[in-house]
């Protein structure tokens, strides 16, 4: 069974904590079609988490068409799911941009320029790609 | 179909000889919903919830539980209601199981087994004596009583203060699966400002006997946002959605209100905190709260 996890000092919001640990086991293939998710009851139990926020979580992943909820049974990840990164390529990006990282530190750039950086490149090459 | 919120203050005040506890404070739960009263010792929050349970009866304007004012005795709207007051009171020679019996004799609807269940799950045994058991233990039979009423609104003052770490993690437990069991609003007080964000979905701040905040937790953090940039000279205090400003030598931090409106060249817009929220609306002067209610 699926375990959440939530931090309250990230300052993220407790629901997109959920939401987001979802998409990321998806992405990881931890989470594969037709499991099923805790029942919001168990996620409350086991967090001590407000039911309406685990509520609001699980409305957002079916908006997001990663699952679906089904009356009675519980919340079941569906079929088509984007294609799950393979482990080795998602450690191997990690390890790109730790690489990367450590170049930037190393030439004096601080948090907020690198995010910039960041930012700016994402942007340019995302649209470079989709043109 | 429209069900009637849970609790509905309407222009609420509180006076007690001359003093007002509490002022024209306007507010709505939705049912099923989670609410913090958030204030400074003395804004007024253990009358706001004197007032909801019918305790009290208002000075001025009207309170309605389920559409009915609760300060008329009337058994239907009083069953609805659980209340537990600071520091989780109980009968001290009194055994749990005396407890239990006292609250079956006493109420239209209570659950005892639902009680004993509950009980027996945490390892509290019927036959101690309520005085003997621990603060945490002692909080949950104080729970257990008030949820045995199978109460639609359930108000709690203070219930976190004084309770350990882990106390407090199994009271939320506890609170948090009445609520996934369903038809339960609850209203509770609270000065832990960190822990709001995982067991609540609305927010009540009241501060000098009014309410200067209040809303779904997640659309108010949505709402705001800090500001940051090169020194301004004006002061823009007098603007609706300039919640609190701070000056350094060289740059001005913001909180506003209206996240979305679009942001001076030069400006950073960062997301607000919760307790940073509150506080800086805390922080605010007493002439300040006409505007925002």
């Amino acid at each position: 069974m699926f375990h959440f996890r939530l931090d309250t000092s990230s300052g993220v919001p407790p629901y997109l904590q959920l939401v987001h640990q979802v998409q990321q086991a998806v992405m990881l293939g931890f989470l594969q079609p037709g499991d099923r998710l805790p029942l919001i009851r168990e996620v409350v139990e086991s967090l001590a988490i407000n039911p309406n926020t685990v509520a609001k979580a699980y409305r957002q992943l079916e908006q997001e068409n990663l699952v679906t909820g089904r009356q009675g049974h519980g919340t079941f990840v569906n079929d088509s799911l984007p294609a799950a990164v393979p482990p080795a390529t998602y450690t191997s990006l990690r390890l790109g941009l730790h690489t990367w990282l450590r170049r930037a530190y190393a030439a004096g750039l601080d948090d907020q320029a690198i995010a910039a950086l960041f930012a700016a490149v994402h942007h340019q090459t995302k649209a470079a790609e989709t043109a | 179909m429209t069900t009637p919120p849970a609790l509905r203050t309407r222009n609420v005040g509180k006076r007690y000889r001359r003093a007002w506890a509490l002022r024209n404070c306007s507010l709505e739960l939705p049912p099923g919903r989670v609410t913090a009263l958030v204030g400074p010792n003395g804004a007024g929050k253990t009358t706001l919830l004197r007032l909801s349970t019918g305790l009290l009866a208002p000075t001025a304007g009207s309170v309605e539980v389920f559409g009915e004012s609760p300060a008329t005795n009337s058994v239907r709207v009083l069953s609805r209601i659980s209340f537990l007051a600071q520091d989780h009171p109980l009968y001290r020679h009194f055994s749990v199981a005396d407890l239990l019996r006292f609250g079956r004799s006493c109420n239209i609807r209570f659950d005892h087994d639902l009680a004993v269940r509950r009980l027996t799950q945490l390892g509290i045994s019927l036959d101690a004596r309520a005085g003997r058991l621990s603060g945490g233990q002692q909080s949950q039979v104080a729970l257990a009583l008030a949820l045995a009423k199978r109460p639609n609104l359930l108000v709690l003052d203070e219930p976190l203060s004084r309770l350990d770490p882990l106390a407090r993690q199994e009271f939320q437990q506890t609170l948090m699966g009445a609520v996934a069991d369903g038809d339960l609003t609850v209203l509770f007080s609270s000065h832990a400002v960190d822990e709001l964000e995982r067991v609540c979905d609305h927010l009540v701040v009241i501060n000098y006997g009014r309410v200067v905040l209040r809303g779904e937790i997640d659309a108010l953090l949505a709402e705001h946002r800090v500001l940051v940039g090169p020194r301004v000279r004006t002061d823009p205090r007098g603007s609706r959605s300039v919640i609190e400003i701070k000056h350094s030598d060289r740059h001005t931090t913001m909180l506003v209100r209206q996240g979305a409106a679009p942001i001076m060249p030069g400006w950073q817009a960062n997301p607000v905190g919760l307790d940073e929220l509150v506080l800086a609306y805390l922080r605010r002067p007493a002439d300040h709260e006409e505007q925002i209610a």
